[in-house]
């Protein structure tokens, strides 16, 4: 175990877990104040960046493989694509999210279709900056003659 | 729910869900055979749901769909009437002819391991172009133009496998499809500014025929970013290299689809969005759509004819061809209109035919230059037997879909008094008698070189899907009861609802 940039590893440690917790807020709060999905997502992404900036890549890697990060981005887009479909089996449009609870007097359905919506929305953009942050930090650091 | 209900969001919705789920499909087991059949079978209940959108608008009346079950025009509206039904079922159709075409020549062109994603792009592709014709909120139009677009970028760039130059096409026709985007963007912005709506028809409402320079440049930015995407004289540059050196498959989708849809919404903002009595629009046809479709005519198909690689020469040959749609357009009358619909939707068929063709050959003898296509009659005789009936097609020749566009655009520049617009568009078919007619001579008049190993004709997977694009060139030939009609009917409403 190298003691290399220990401040910085200490901190990160220290910082992991209050800033996934952040874009967690960011995430479920959206619907009153500022933030949603795609903010959340990025936050998220940001404190595994951090952890592979500190840790290198690989360490991060095992945590979080890209076959993982792949199947994360399908999950999360079908969460949004799948709550619209679903407004469209229970009566209503696509994205129809009163069709969610009709019964309601004050749309609690358009409350819980953004609610899933934005979820999708934040698994998927938090694993595809992810995917972004892997490719481009994995790339062979100089351009071979024979890749020209 | 009922089916039909919903039918209209069914051709966007269902490729968006099916494509992620392909991609999670393994790429190399069973020869990349899974999402192939997939994406197969949703691009065919895709067509189906077009074709019976096509039905109910044809005999019921336009359909207007409401997402989220917002009112327009606070929410997005799917709206479909005749013309974007016709393209809805042009670019639905090829693609149902196009992924199961795909399968063995995209195995022998790009990378084994990206056979699942080039699957799931070509679907996001197709949702793209359809959720394009589809909408009837401009800003949707954008949304659905990115999706489109980015994925087209990967599209050409898979071709890299076989040709790096497929690289710099890519990023070409990247920088100058987001300068065409961003043009659209701003001139999207200039009406949303002067009208405070996005919807087409409400933009068309509150407009109520004023005039002014912000609406007008407007205007001018969104013709000339769509006239970017189009590939519209001069701004089709990026057009020949991304066409050549992207995979055979790739090719034959875009150009029978992708550049058609970009004129389809150039028409479609101006007679719904804008509408023909606008004061800005004759100048526009006369002194710019005109001349440049004109140019384009010509110059796209001199060159054309200058080609050694038959894959380029079919994109500029596509230049031209929107040159012909524009000018059509750009007579203003309603029957000028209508010959540039046909034209849109036969041109399709003829450049998705030509470009199989072309597919075949580049899997049995690995090249898309002239010299691969000497004694092709003798080798590959169906593939050339297609080549050379989409050929005629494209020249005019009777009997065939270039006819009856051609015909049309005639007739529709001699009743609106313009004899010398007739002339050239027969002098510029002789242009396409010149570039066809070289590789026609080449593959039945020449011999193969000698030392040339013998050949397979291309597989059935393949050439079944060519003869039926091949059968519709001469079906709607002779039967013009689907096409010209309801191009004549879509054309009408258009032009009435510019009035």
């Amino acid at each position: 175990m190298s003691i290399e940039h220990l401040i910085l590893r200490v901190v990160i440690k220290i910082m992991f877990a209050p800033i996934l917790l952040f874009a967690l807020y960011v995430q479920f709060h959206g619907d009153y104040g500022p933030g949603g999905g795609f903010q959340a997502g990025v936050i998220f992404a940001v404190a595994f960046i951090l952890h592979a900036l500190i840790m290198g890549l690989d360490e991060t890697k095992r945590v979080l493989p890209v076959g993982v990060l792949k199947v994360l981005m399908v999950v999360g887009f079908l969460f949004y694509a799948g709550t619209g479909v679903a407004t469209m089996l229970l009566g209503g449009n696509l994205l129809g999210y009163d069709a969610i609870d009709p019964a309601s007097t004050h749309h609690a359905g358009q409350h819980y279709g953004i609610l899933l919506v934005e979820f999708g929305v934040g698994m998927a953009v938090a694993s595809t900056m992810l995917v972004i942050f892997y490719h481009f930090a994995g790339r062979e650091p100089e351009i071979r003659d024979e890749d020209w | 729910m009922t089916i039909a209900s919903q039918l209209p969001v069914i051709p966007i919705i269902l490729p968006l869900v099916t494509a992620p789920l392909a991609v999670l499909m393994p790429a190399e087991k069973w020869g990349g055979r899974l999402p192939h059949v997939f994406t197969t079978l949703v691009a065919w209940t895709v067509f189906a749901a077009c074709a019976a959108i096509l039905h109910s608008v044809a005999t019921v009346g336009p359909i207007s769909y409401h997402l989220g079950d917002w009112a327009p025009p606070i929410g997005i509206e799917y709206r479909i009437d005749l013309a974007n039904a016709l393209v809805l079922t042009l670019v639905s159709g090829v693609g149902a002819l196009v992924f199961p075409f795909a399968h063995e020549s995209i195995r022998s062109e790009i990378d084994p391991r990206q056979v699942n994603l080039f699957y799931a792009a070509l679907l996001i592709c197709m949702a793209g172009l359809l959720g394009v014709t589809i909408t009837g909120d401009a800003f949707n139009v954008f949304v659905f133009l990115e999706i489109s677009s980015l994925s087209t970028y990967a599209l050409v760039a898979m071709g890299a496998n076989k040709d790096r130059r497929a690289l710099t096409a890519a990023f070409n026709y990247l920088v100058m499809g987001t300068i065409g985007a961003t043009f659209f963007v701003i001139g999207l912005g200039l009406l949303y500014q002067a009208t405070g709506t996005l919807n087409m028809a409400d933009i068309k409402i509150q407009l109520a025929g004023d005039n002014n320079r912000m609406v007008e440049a407007g205007f001018a930015f969104i013709v000339i970013g769509m006239g970017l995407k189009a590939a519209m004289f001069p701004m089709h540059l990026w057009m020949p290299n991304a066409y050549a050196y992207a995979p055979s498959v790739v090719s034959a989708f875009l150009a029978a689809t992708a550049t058609k849809v970009a004129v389809y919404v150039i028409i479609r903002f101006i007679y719904t969005v804008i509408g023909a009595d606008f004061a800005f629009a004759p100048a526009a046809f006369a002194w710019l759509i005109a001349p440049l479709a004109i140019a384009g005519m010509f110059f796209a198909s001199v060159v054309a004819i200058f080609q050694d690689d038959v894959k380029r020469m079919l994109a500029y040959s596509s230049v031209g061809q929107i040159g012909y749609m524009l000018f059509g357009v750009s007579f203003g009358t309603e029957q000028g209109l209508s010959a540039s619909l046909v034209h849109l939707f036969n041109h399709g068929l003829m450049k998705g035919a030509l470009f199989m063709a072309a597919a075949c050959v580049m899997l049995r003898i690995g090249s898309h230059s002239c010299n691969a296509y000497a004694g092709l009659a003798k080798r590959m005789p169906l593939t050339a037997a297609a080549f050379i009936i989409a050929g005629l097609s494209l020249i005019g020749v009777p009997l065939t879909v270039g006819f009856i566009s051609k015909w049309q655009l005639l007739s529709a520049a001699f009743d609106s008094g313009r004899a010398w617009a007739g002339f050239l568009i027969v002098a510029s078919s002789f242009l396409a008698v010149i570039y066809i007619g070289r590789v026609i001579e080449l593959m039945v008049l020449k011999e193969a070189p000698k030392d040339a190993p013998p050949i397979k004709e291309a597989p059935l997977s393949m050439l079944i899907p060519m003869g039926i694009l091949v059968a519709a060139n001469i079906y709607f030939g002779l039967n013009t009861e689907l096409t010209v009609d309801l191009a004549e009917r879509a054309a009408h409403a258009l032009m009435g609802a510019g009035r």
